[in-house]
Parts: structure tokens; sequence; C-alpha cells
């Protein structure tokens, strides 16, 4: 039980291409992808998530393979998160992370449906803000309960594209930390693109480094934060020093 | 402002500033190439003084020559004046808005016009040809503020959505002449205005359309700061262009070069928008050395709707709105479709 | 405030205070906490309260077309005699009403946009140059002969599978983006209706009459020859619709939470837009074109019933068209007794609206 990436390439132009990256990313904890930008993380997590079309190779998640696989069944084993929601329609927060279990009730919510949604709610701290409507939130609590739809969607694997982008440093954290216990507690596998090395080495237990459109190191924290090895994917002199919680990286 | 459309911002702004070996090689005006453009132009402009009904050598004496004299050279003369403006005011409208689905019939403009002319003829029935353009005029003013206005206080998800909404604007504005029109009774002339046709432009009709001469003029003198105006407000106002004016210039040229042609000729539907995008596509963008080009291809593109026009059906003949409104509309497609399959339009 | 922008943005208000594990039992208890279109007890009593409303003005709207001015006694041969005449207006008030309130919510929910509406895509366009085409190729003599069930459906056909087959080019492909599609679509509706005067000026007087009494009616002439195939059609459509509610709900949220749970978008969004084209091509047929009824219907639809459920939505955006429209027409046609202008005056409306709605900041 695993994502595993076949051959996968995606050509964006003649100067643009990203792949062919094979690689397998295992079940439970947190893996992060990180690297410099343009590095096709992003590319490569929606492409998981099936929101952008493989031009070749293959992915496959947990033994489906997510080109010919119905995007139903797809949609009750994976979840993704993009950085951009913008939509129209004006909903509560309960509203939303109801929506995540359309998969499983077509549009009909159950009494089980409502229990998982309460749980996915109260899991992001979201309760009391429940019944309020997303315009009327701040940038953090709306992110937060974008991510309580994907965890209400209860599906085994969770890809997240920079959930951090626009948080402040107590909202990251907070995140993190949310995100963390979701691996751990709910036993989900959590995909997820960040920029921040650092919070990549303290929250992960992999991470899957790229560059050029290739992965060019995947490990534990431990293996990636070294100095040559984060000079090299960031193309900066880094300096790995020993911080009061673990290795941190110093480039600058 | 979202991440897709600094994106195009900053994609514009780099094609404007960094020059590319491509460009730079363009930078002659004078090359071959353009002096074969002004050869086919000028062998288009006599077709058009000989095509006709009426056979203008023919006859023994004079009279014909004088007949010459008084439609069909107003008509070509009409052609090439008309032509040249609103090519160039779907580049002033391109380099203000930022956007290259913007000329006046993709933002209502030219049916502010139609309003105007509408608005004048109920309020002053004995209105002469020149009031009546002014009330165009002054309507088209209105109506690319109005459209100016928006593009201020909404942020757009992707540049092509406002070309959609230009056309829902002129809509509205039309649904308002057509209101007029059919309280005094005008549906007819509305809708005969709205094929533009140089076929009534004969001598005392077309006069007006000299003043667009002034404003192709004005624009070749003022052409830089509209470059620099292309860069967005921020960039313009840092390096000193007193942004709020170049805009209110602009506006005003195209008002009076849209006004006055929606009077004597009609609408024009796609020149200004089909013309400068052909331009940049083989010349790259830079306006100051592409503006003769792109007067000439407008020119070139007008007489030729013209001449289709008067000889498809001949006796008879097709308003060039109607064969600019097919033949424009499907370059636009072609251009949009181009680009779609090159990623460039993806948001 | 009449209209209420999705997107506001409001200070950042604080974060809950971190529960403690005891702390839950103070929340709201489990059994009153539900999801669904409908927020509280109030918001219930509210749409009830609005459709009741609407539903009220409408039938008495209806009563007053029916019977105002009516010049044979109440009750009499004459009198139902008028009654049946106007009736057959009032009906395609409604099939028209039914028509522009669901195509406009489907499509604006398609596109995620609430400005725009389908009557910009051409598709009325496409149904003239269709009917243009049919004369302009078989002449008069075929051309009365289109008249009937069959030719009708034929063209409705004609419409799914060139709408079908233009939204599959557009939306398939590796750049496909539905601001392309739009643009597209309303390039293409121009360019059709260039083709459709360029064919009308070759045609014949004759030619040109026949075709000029079978493009469009009004109002107050209405093509009830069209009624029996259009109200079974535009019934079918709305059923089709109806059934994809849910799954139009989820489409709202935009593309990458739509495939996010599941639903296969292009394949929907193909759908939707090819059961909008019969709807306004149905439409466009029995009135002419409209573009800002819809736009009227849909908007006040959001507004009053504050809710994503498209089950919520169409009927209040339906009995809101279908309000305005027999509104206008009864005020124009038995007040200021200038029945043929109501189409007119509904987009005048409707086009001032577009305007406030547009110039009120916000993101498109």
């Amino acid at each position: 039980m695993s994502i595993t990436l076949t051959d996968v390439t995606k050509d964006y132009s003649d100067k643009v291409k990203i792949g062919a990256v094979t690689t397998e990313i295992e079940s439970g904890g947190v893996t992060a992808l990180v690297g410099p930008n343009g590095a096709g993380k992003s590319t490569i997590l929606t492409m998981i998530g099936r929101l952008l079309d493989i031009d070749q190779g293959t992915i496959e998640v947990a033994g489906h393979d997510i080109v010919n696989t119905p995007s139903k069944s797809i949609a009750k084993i994976l979840s993704v998160l993009r950085q951009e929601n913008h939509f129209v329609t004006r909903l509560t927060v309960r509203q939303l992370v109801g929506f995540g279990r359309f998969p499983h009730s077509r549009g009909r919510l159950t009494i089980g449906d409502e229990k998982y949604i309460s749980e996915a709610i109260d899991f992001l701290d979201l309760t009391e803000l429940e019944n309020r409507y997303l315009d009327q939130l701040s940038g953090g609590q709306r992110q937060r309960a974008y991510v309580a739809m994907v965890l209400a969607q209860n599906t085994d694997y969770v890809l997240l594209d920079e959930p951090l982008n626009n948080l402040d440093m107590q909202h990251a954290v907070q995140m993190m930390q949310q995100l963390r216990r979701a691996a751990d507690e709910l036993g989900r596998t959590i995909v997820i693109v960040l920029h921040d090395i650092n919070f990549a080495a303290h929250y992960s237990d992999k991470i899957l480094a790229m560059k050029h459109g290739q992965v060019v190191k995947h490990g534990t924290p431990a293996e990636i934060m070294q100095d040559h090895v984060l000079s090299e994917i960031f193309n900066t002199d880094v300096n790995v020093i020993e911080g009061p919680n673990g290795p941190l990286a110093v480039y600058y | 402002m979202t991440t897709t459309l600094r994106q195009d911002v900053s994609q514009t702004s780099r094609d404007i500033l960094v020059e590319d070996p491509r460009t730079r090689r363009h930078r002659r005006l004078w090359t071959p190439a353009f002096l074969v453009a002004i050869l086919i132009t000028l062998a288009l402009v006599v077709a058009s003084l000989l095509v006709g009904q009426f056979d203008v050598f023919g006859g023994e004496d004079w009279e014909n020559f004088w007949m010459f004299g008084i439609t069909r050279v107003p008509r070509t003369v009409a052609l090439i004046l008309a032509g040249a403006a609103m090519a160039m005011c779907g580049v002033i409208m391109q380099l203000l808005t930022q956007n290259r689905f913007v000329e006046p019939s993709t933002m209502g403009t030219t049916e502010w016009a139609g309003l105007g002319l509408i608005l004048v003829m109920w309020l002053f029935p004995y209105a002469t040809l020149f009031e009546r353009m002014m009330g165009a005029v002054v309507m088209s003013f209105i109506g690319t503020m109005v459209f100016f206005l928006f593009l201020r206080r909404v942020s757009l998800k992707s540049s092509l959505i406002v070309p959609i909404i230009g056309i829902m604007l002129g809509a509205v504005v039309s649904s308002f002449s057509t209101y007029l029109a059919l309280v005094t009774d005008r549906l007819q002339t509305l809708s005969i205005w709205f094929q533009g046709s140089f076929t009534g432009v004969i001598q005392g009709r077309y006069e007006l359309l000299w003043i667009v001469l002034i404003v192709t003029v004005l624009v070749f003198i003022t052409a830089d700061q509209f470059t620099v105006a292309g860069l967005g407000k921020d960039m313009a106002t840092n390096v000193g262009l007193n942004y709020a004016l170049v805009l209110f210039m602009g506006t005003a040229m195209v008002a009076v070069a849209t006004g006055v042609t929606a009077t004597v000729v009609g609408v024009l539907p796609f020149l200004g928008l089909v013309v400068p995008n052909i331009v940049s596509l083989f010349r790259g963008d830079d306006l100051r050395t592409n503006l003769p080009w792109v007067v000439l291809v407008g020119i070139c593109t007008v007489t030729i709707c013209d001449l289709i026009g008067r000889l498809i059906i001949a006796p008879f003949e097709i308003p060039v709105g109607m064969v600019l409104g097919l033949v424009g509309g499907a370059v636009f497609l072609g251009l949009l479709l181009r680009q779609r399959k090159k990623g460039g339009l993806v948001t | 405030m009449m209209f209420k922008t999705a997107e506001r943005d409001f200070p950042d208000s604080p974060p809950p205070e971190p529960r403690s594990p005891g702390a839950s039992a103070a929340g709201p208890a489990q059994a009153d906490r539900r999801s669904g279109p409908i927020t509280d007890r109030r918001h219930m009593r509210r749409y009830i309260l609005i459709m009741t409303a609407l539903g009220l003005l409408a039938v008495g709207v209806t009563f007053g077309i029916m019977t105002w001015d009516n010049p044979g006694e109440t009750g009499t041969r004459p009198w139902w005699l008028i009654v049946a005449m106007r009736r057959d207006s009032l009906i395609t008030i409604a099939v028209v009403a039914v028509c522009h309130a669901v195509a406009t919510v489907a499509f604006q929910t398609a596109v995620n946009n609430r400005i725009l509406t389908p009557g910009i895509m051409g598709f009325g366009s496409l149904y003239t140059a269709i009917q243009t085409t049919a004369v302009f190729l078989l002449g008069v003599g075929s051309a009365t002969a289109l008249v009937g069930v069959g030719p009708f459906l034929m063209q409705m056909a004609a419409m799914v599978v060139l709408a079908t087959i233009l939204y599959t080019w557009l939306l398939s492909g590796r750049f496909s983006n539905i601001h392309i599609m739009l643009l597209v679509g309303v390039v293409i509706g121009g360019v059709l209706g260039s083709l459709s005067n360029f064919m009308q000026r070759m045609l014949t007087p004759s030619e040109f009459d026949v075709l000029q009494a079978r493009l469009f009616g009004n109002i107050s002439n209405a093509r009830a020859d069209y009624l029996p195939y259009a109200i079974p059609i535009v019934l079918v459509v709305v059923a089709l619709l109806w059934l994809r509610a849910n799954t139009l709900n989820v489409i709202a949220l935009g593309r990458t939470t739509a495939q996010n749970l599941g639903v296969a978008y292009r394949r929907e969004l193909i759908i939707i837009m090819a059961l909008v084209s019969v709807l306004v091509a149905t439409a466009t047929a029995l009135v002419g074109p409209m573009m800002f009824l819809g736009f009227l219907a849909a908007i006040l639809a959001y507004q009053f019933s504050d809710t994503y459920s498209h089950r919520m939505l169409f009927p209040m955006a339906v009995l809101f068209g279908y309000t305005i429209l027999a509104g206008s027409y009864f005020m124009l046609r038995h007040i200021w007794d200038a029945g043929g202008a109501v189409t007119i005056i509904v987009e005048l409306i409707g086009g001032l609206v577009f305007l406030i709605v547009l110039m009120r900041k916000g993101r498109l």
C-alpha cells in the first residue's frame, strides 16, 4: 500500500519538462515535497491527485491506477487540496466540510456522515466557527476549514499543495501540528508540498527533494538535513546547525 | 490581484522591456517588407477606386470623372481613414488595459457611440451630422471610462474575462439604444447603423472623417507614453509618467476616433482587435515601430473587406461590417486557438 | 445591502481558544449539529416565506393577465375565449422563464461566475444560423415543410450535437480552459450572427419572409405552434438538470475541489453546456434572444435563498423569472398598452441590474 510513480512526465513546453519521475511514497506518516521554485513539486502532487493529466508514465495509489480507476472511487481513497480555492457559493464552515462526504453520500448526508463532519471540525478546532460563513473567517481559519473538508473525506491519502502559504507563524505551526496529529492519531498518509525546509524537517517523516523536474533525494529528515545535500538541492550555501528542537537549516 | 494576473502583467512588461534580438532586428522601419506592404496597400486603394457599378472612364466628357470625384474618391478616403483609426484604437486600448483582447467593440465603446447617436436624434431631431457626431464622441468617452472604472474595481481571475464582460456591457448599452429606438420609432436606423457600411459615403458625408487623421497623427506623437502606460499604473508612475493624464488622453482619442467612425460609417467589428494582434504576431511587441504597420494592415483589411462586400453579390452590396464580422471573427478565433495550443493562455 | 459579494475581507478574528478534552461537552450537542443547505430554522422560514410570497404574486399576475379588461362578461363564452387566447401568451412566458432561469443558474455554476449569462454564448445565433441555413439551402418550398414535430426535434438535436462537439473540443486537450471556451463561444456567436445576416442578404424576398416569420416570435404574438414540442423538451431537460443537482452543488466549488470529490468535471461540464444550449435555443425560438432575464432571476434567487442547493435555487429562480416577465407583460400590455416591448423592457431592467452588480467591487 503506497503511492508509486513510474516514469511520470509532464511536458509544459519544449524547454520546461517535469520528469521522468520514478519513486514510491510509503503509506503512513507525513512526506514533504521540497525543492526550489519550478522544481515540479506541485506538478507531481497535482498529478498524483489526478487534477493534472499525466503525459507519460503511470501513477498508482494503493494499487489503483489513477487514470483508469473511476474518479469516484479514487475520491474515497485519496483527497487533494490546492492552494487557491475561490468559488462564488456562500457556504458555512460546516456546509463546506459536509461536501467532503460527497464521494460517500453523493450529496445525501446520513447520520454517519454528520458524525464524520463533526469529528473533522472538532479535530481542526473549528467547533465554535462551524456555523460562520467562510467569507467571515480569516485566511488561516478558512485554510483550516478546507483541510477539515479533506479530512472529512476520510481518505487514507491526503495531498496538500503548500497549505502554509499566506499563514502567519502562529497559524503555520498550528496547521502543521494538526496535520501531524492527523497522521499519528487518524493514521492518514499525508503528502505535502512545503517551501520551508525547516518545517519539513521538523514535522515530516520522509522528505522528497526535487530539482529541475527530477527527484534528487528521498530520505528521512536526518539524511536530507546536511550541508552538502541541501546546498546542492537549493543552489545556495546552507549550513545545518543543531537547534533546540532538532536540526535547522541556516542560509542567510 | 491574483497571481495569474500578476504573471500576465510581468509577462507583458518583460516583452516590452527586454529587447530580444528579434525585436531589435525589427527596429528598422524602412525594410523591404515595409515597402512591399506600402505597395500592396496602394494597389488595394487603386483597386477600390476602380471597382464599382459605374464606369468612371467610359464616358465621353468630364461628367463621369466628376462622378468619380464625388463618390469613388470619398469612399476610398473614408476606407483609409476609418481603417487606420480603428486599428490604432485597438492598439491604444490594448496598451492601456494590458489586455490583448480589448478593442472598441469588445468593451462596449461602439455601443455607447450608437447610444449617443440615438440620444441626439431623439433629443434634437434636426441635429446636423456634426452634432450627432458630438453625441457619439461624448458617449464613447463616458462608456470607455465606465469600462476602465469596472477594470479598476474588480480583480480578475483571467484576462479572457475582460472582453466577455465588455461584450455584455455592450449588450446592456444596446438594450438602452434599442429601447430608445423603439420609443422614437428608429429601430431601422439603428439596425442599419449596426452594420457598418461605406455605401452611403459620398462627398458631403465623409468630411468629418478627416478629424480622425488628426487623432492618428496625435497617436504617433504620443506613442511612447502609451508604451510606458502599458507597463501598468505603478510602473508608469514610478518612471514619472502622469498615468491619469495618459489614460484620459488615450480614452479621448479612442472616443473621438470611434465616435466619428461610428457616425460616418457605422460599426467595424474586430478590426482593432485582429490587426494589432496580427502585426505583433510577426513583429513582436514594439509599439513604436509597429504603429505604421498597424495603420497599413488596418487600411488593407478594411479595403479588402469592402471589396469583397462590393463584388460578391454585385450589383448589390454587402455591408463591410458584416464581412468584417465574419472574416475578423474567424481570424480572432484562429488567434485564440493558436494561443491555446501553445499554452500561452493557460491561466 | 442588496447584493452581497461572496468574497469579502474581514479583519482577522481571533482563533477560538484551544479546547481542553473535557470542554467538548460545552460545544453544541451532536444532535443539533446538522449540515445541509439550510443553516437553521430561521433560514428555512425565510425560504418558505419568500417562495409563498412569490407564488402568490405569480398567481396574482396570471389571474390579472387572464381577466383584466376582458371585454366579455365574466363566465360567458366570449370571456372564456379571450382567456384561452391569453393562455397561450402565459404558457409562453412560463416556458421562457423556466428556460432562462434554469439555464442561467446551471451555466453560472458551470463557469463558476455569477456575472456571465448563457445568452452571450451564441446559442441564439446558432439557432438562427440553423434556420437560415435550412431556408438558404432548401428554398421556400422545403422551408414551409420544415414546420412540425420532426423538424423541431431535428433542430434541437442538431443544436445538442453541435454544442456537444464544440464544448468537447474546447474542454479537452492539454490547455483546456473555461475562459477560452467562453470567449470562443462568444466569438463564434458573433461570426454565426454575421453568417446568418450574410445568407439572409442572398435570400429572395419571399424566402426572407418565410424565414423572418419562422425565426422569432414575441410574447404578444406567441409561437403557440411551437409549444407542444417545446414544453416536453424543456421538461425533460429540466428534469435532467434536477437529477444532477447534487453534482451541480459540487461543481459550484470550482474545478479542483470538484475533481477531488470525484466528479468527472469535464464530462459534467459538457453535459451541462449541452442541456443549457437546448433551453436557451427553445426560449430563443419562442420569443427571440434575451440576455438578462435569466441574470435577473438568478441573482435574485442567490440573494434571497442564500443557499448552495440547486434544488432550492432552481424553483426560486423560476418563480422570479416568471413573476418578472409576467408582471412586465401585465403592466405593459394592459396598463400601458405596449405588449410588443416586454422583452426589451425586461432586458433594460436586467441590464441595469447587471451594471450595478458589475460596478461593485469584487473578483471575477
